[in-house]
């Protein structure tokens, strides 16, 4: 099996290698899954200060979303940012190197874990306030609208966030102003260690859009598939000028909430039920099925982001962290 | 005598209130089932059932405003916002809602309300998670603002908070939910709301000190040269001018101690009534020791230096007692 030393690709790169491929797309699920668990350990060795969110189980998600969207376009995610992040495109050290507070982060490790930016990719700095990210997604669709572009916004967010004032108010005014948004829920059935029922009294989450006269969808968030045709329907209508749609991707978490959450609230064998239908494995599988991949490939590809993953932390660890110089410089855009 | 961690000595505080008074309820996200993302309701699910601890969708406007409607009624509830920046989208409930209701109603109802948020830095968790925000709440009228420095004054804040009928704040530096602190519960250990505590007794100069910056002083104090009355402010609003002002009259010199940047700090409430008041009493300009006016940073070793250090304030005290002016701050040079 042969690994070859990682390429060093721009983040606008990274996104069009997802764009233009498949495997690509399978490639990414799987560097996502790998940091994610490094990530986990990471932590436990006490390399990573104050908590981190996790995002195993989730992929399909946010690889779905990169692909059925473009670079100019604006997505505003939560501090579950991780994956997301790595799907738009932005580097495997700027993402780690953040997460470890080094100065290759890609804010030059002062922001941390839950503070994930790269605008060359449309990535907003994501958001560690529940819901904060929703109406802001939806100003970036406004400044869409007011310019007269195409460009579109997707807001994420989680199940527990559609409880928040934030949720209801963004999406009624992206209705009324038929703004150029898409509104993605990804619905891990739980909000830190409350399941998603104890504290929503609708079963799809996707309902509510009806209280805002824009249409609400489920998908599949196990499906990559799914996800990026239902995603990419709804931007190309938001595109369009149609407005805003409410999408609700069914997922699951498999880490606990964050830091070493060993979410023990959860039911027994609820995991190993989500867990039969993974969606890196449904991917690859159905790569195989097309014809696509063979195995031997998948193989190929998993040891390929091992060998990356290995490469990027020898990189990250070699960074320093931030200095106190950098730390001073003030955080308003004209010095003063 | 007790030896309890802070979180284990709130949690005690909520019990022993909730056991005296029926109209107690606590609410707040993943506080009942899973007892708090810090633990600070260990027990109360169990011990006083769903009507009266309950946890809540991730609504902080909302449960802040059910709280409000509720103390304005009769009920005695104390709120839980797990992070105080997440009060921002509360802010309207609590500060102009909560705050002004019995002034409004003639001065007829009264909002027994008591909202408990965890503050502070140390512990890497980014800019959003690491302030400590009491300045949001200072300036507006009809609300108290109290901050735990350990164990104890946690626990006799709590019970005063729930106790008063006005609206309290309890802030609760984060860093020292799991420190031990011995003391003896119990009504002597409920703190009079407004009153600050003096710590250390010395002769060259007053420190104040609020949450977690009262160690600092503490330690800071210890191993230096020079003697300090160290005072423990405990509330913000409204805070004991009369302790502050006595120990500035004996020692001549005011040097606060703060967690928050430089900026709209409490200090400088501190030391302007200082400065129109002790005038004739001070033999040095007053000084205050803040973190510097930029974001808190991510990562251990650089957010221990954006706090003001125990070093940093024995050093920056021996220069004022040596020059009789105020010393830079760090961050400006010397
Ligand atoms: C306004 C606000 N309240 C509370 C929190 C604390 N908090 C962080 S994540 C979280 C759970 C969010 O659940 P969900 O929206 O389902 O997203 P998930 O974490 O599952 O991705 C909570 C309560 C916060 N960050 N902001
Ligand atoms: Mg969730």
């Amino acid at each position: 099996m042969s690994v070859t030393a990682p390429q060093l690709q721009s983040p606008r790169e990274r996104r069009a290698s997802l764009q233009a491929s498949r495997s690509e797309r399978y490639a990414r699920m799987v560097e996502i899954r790998l940091m994610e668990e490094r990530v986990l350990a990471l932590f436990g060795e006490g390399l990573i200060p104050g908590t981190t969110h996790t995002s195993q189980g989730q992929e399909a998600v946010c690889v779905g979303i990169a692909a059925a969207t473009r670079p100019t376009d604006t997505v505003a995610c939560t501090y579950r940012g991780h994956g997301m992040a790595l799907s738009l495109g932005v580097t495997r050290e700027a993402v780690l190197g953040e997460i470890l507070g080094r100065q290759i982060g890609c804010m030059g490790g002062l922001g941390g874990s839950m503070h994930l930016s790269d605008p060359r990719v449309g990535l907003l700095p994501t958001f560690a306030i529940v819901g904060a990210g929703i109406p802001i997604g939806a100003g970036a669709a406004l400044t869409a609208q007011v310019l007269g572009n195409d460009d579109v916004a997707v807001s994420v967010f989680g199940d527990g966030a559609s409880n928040i004032g934030a949720f209801h108010e963004g999406l009624n005014l992206a209705s009324i102003w038929k703004l150029p948004v898409v509104f993605v829920c990804e619905n891990n059935q739980y909000g830190e260690y409350t399941r998603i029922d104890r504290t929503t009294p609708v079963a799809d989450i996707a309902v509510r859009a009806a209280s805002y006269g824009i249409p609400g969808e489920v998908v599949d968030g196990q499906d990559i598939d799914a996800v990026e045709e239902t995603v990419g329907r709804v931007v190309a209508r938001a595109r369009r000028g149609d407005g805003p749609t409410l999408v609700e991707a069914k997922t699951y978490r498999y880490a606990g909430h964050s830091r070493s959450d060993k979410a023990t609230y959860r039911p027994a064998g609820e995991l190993d039920q989500w867990l039969e239908r993974d969606p890196i494995t449904l991917f690859g599988e159905k790569l195989v099925a097309e014809g696509a991949l063979d195995r031997a490939r998948l193989e190929e590809i998993k040891a390929q982001a091992a060998s990356d993953l290995e490469r990027t932390l020898e990189v990250v660890l070699a960074s320093p962290p931030p200095t106190e110089q950098q730390m001073m410089a003030p955080p308003t855009a004209t010095g003063r | 005598m007790a030896k309890l961690r802070m979180n284990q000595a709130i949690a005690l505080a909520l019990a022993e209130e909730m056991e005296r008074d029926d109209h107690v309820i606590v609410l707040g996200e993943d506080i009942a089932e899973a007892e708090g993302s810090f633990k600070t309701s260990e027990g109360l699910l169990k011990r006083f059932g769903p009507n009266r601890v309950r946890d809540t969708p991730i609504s902080e406007m909302g449960f802040m405003g059910l709280s409000v409607g509720a103390a304005a009624t009769g009920l005695r509830p104390v709120v839980e916002i797990m992070f105080i920046e997440f009060l921002g989208v509360a802010l309207d409930q609590l500060a102009t809602e909560a705050a002004l209701m019995h002034f409004l109603s003639g001065r007829k109802l009264t909002v027994p309300l008591t909202v408990r948020a965890s503050v502070g830095s140390g512990l890497g968790f980014g800019c959003q998670h690491s302030q400590t925000l009491e300045r949001w709440l200072l300036g507006a009228p009809g609300l108290k603002v109290a901050v735990a420095s350990g164990a104890r004054s946690a626990y006799g804040l709590t019970k005063a908070a729930v106790r008063d009928d006005d609206p309290v704040v309890v802030l609760e530096p984060r860093p020292l939910y799991g420190r031990r602190e011995d003391f003896e519960p119990g009504e002597d250990a409920v703190i009079s709301l407004g009153t600050g505590e003096l710590l250390a007794q010395g002769t060259d100069v007053t420190i104040v000190a609020l949450g977690q910056t009262v160690a600092t002083a503490l330690a800071g104090a210890e191993e230096a040269g020079w003697s300090a009355d160290v005072i423990d402010l405990r509330t913000v609003q409204p805070w004991d001018r009369e302790l502050v002002r006595a120990s500035v009259a004996k020692t001549g010199r005011l040097v606060t101690v703060e967690e928050n940047q430089f900026t709209a700090g409490w200090g400088s409430d501190v030391v302007s009534d200082v400065a129109a008041n002790c005038h004739g009493d001070l033999s040095a300009p007053p000084l205050r020791l803040t973190a510097p006016d930029v974001p808190v940073p991510y990562g251990t070793a650089l957010e221990q230096r954006y706090l003001p250090s125990a070093e940093y304030l024995a050093d920056q005290v021996g220069l004022l007692l040596k020059t009789g002016t105020c010393p830079r701050p760090w961050w400006e040079g010397q």
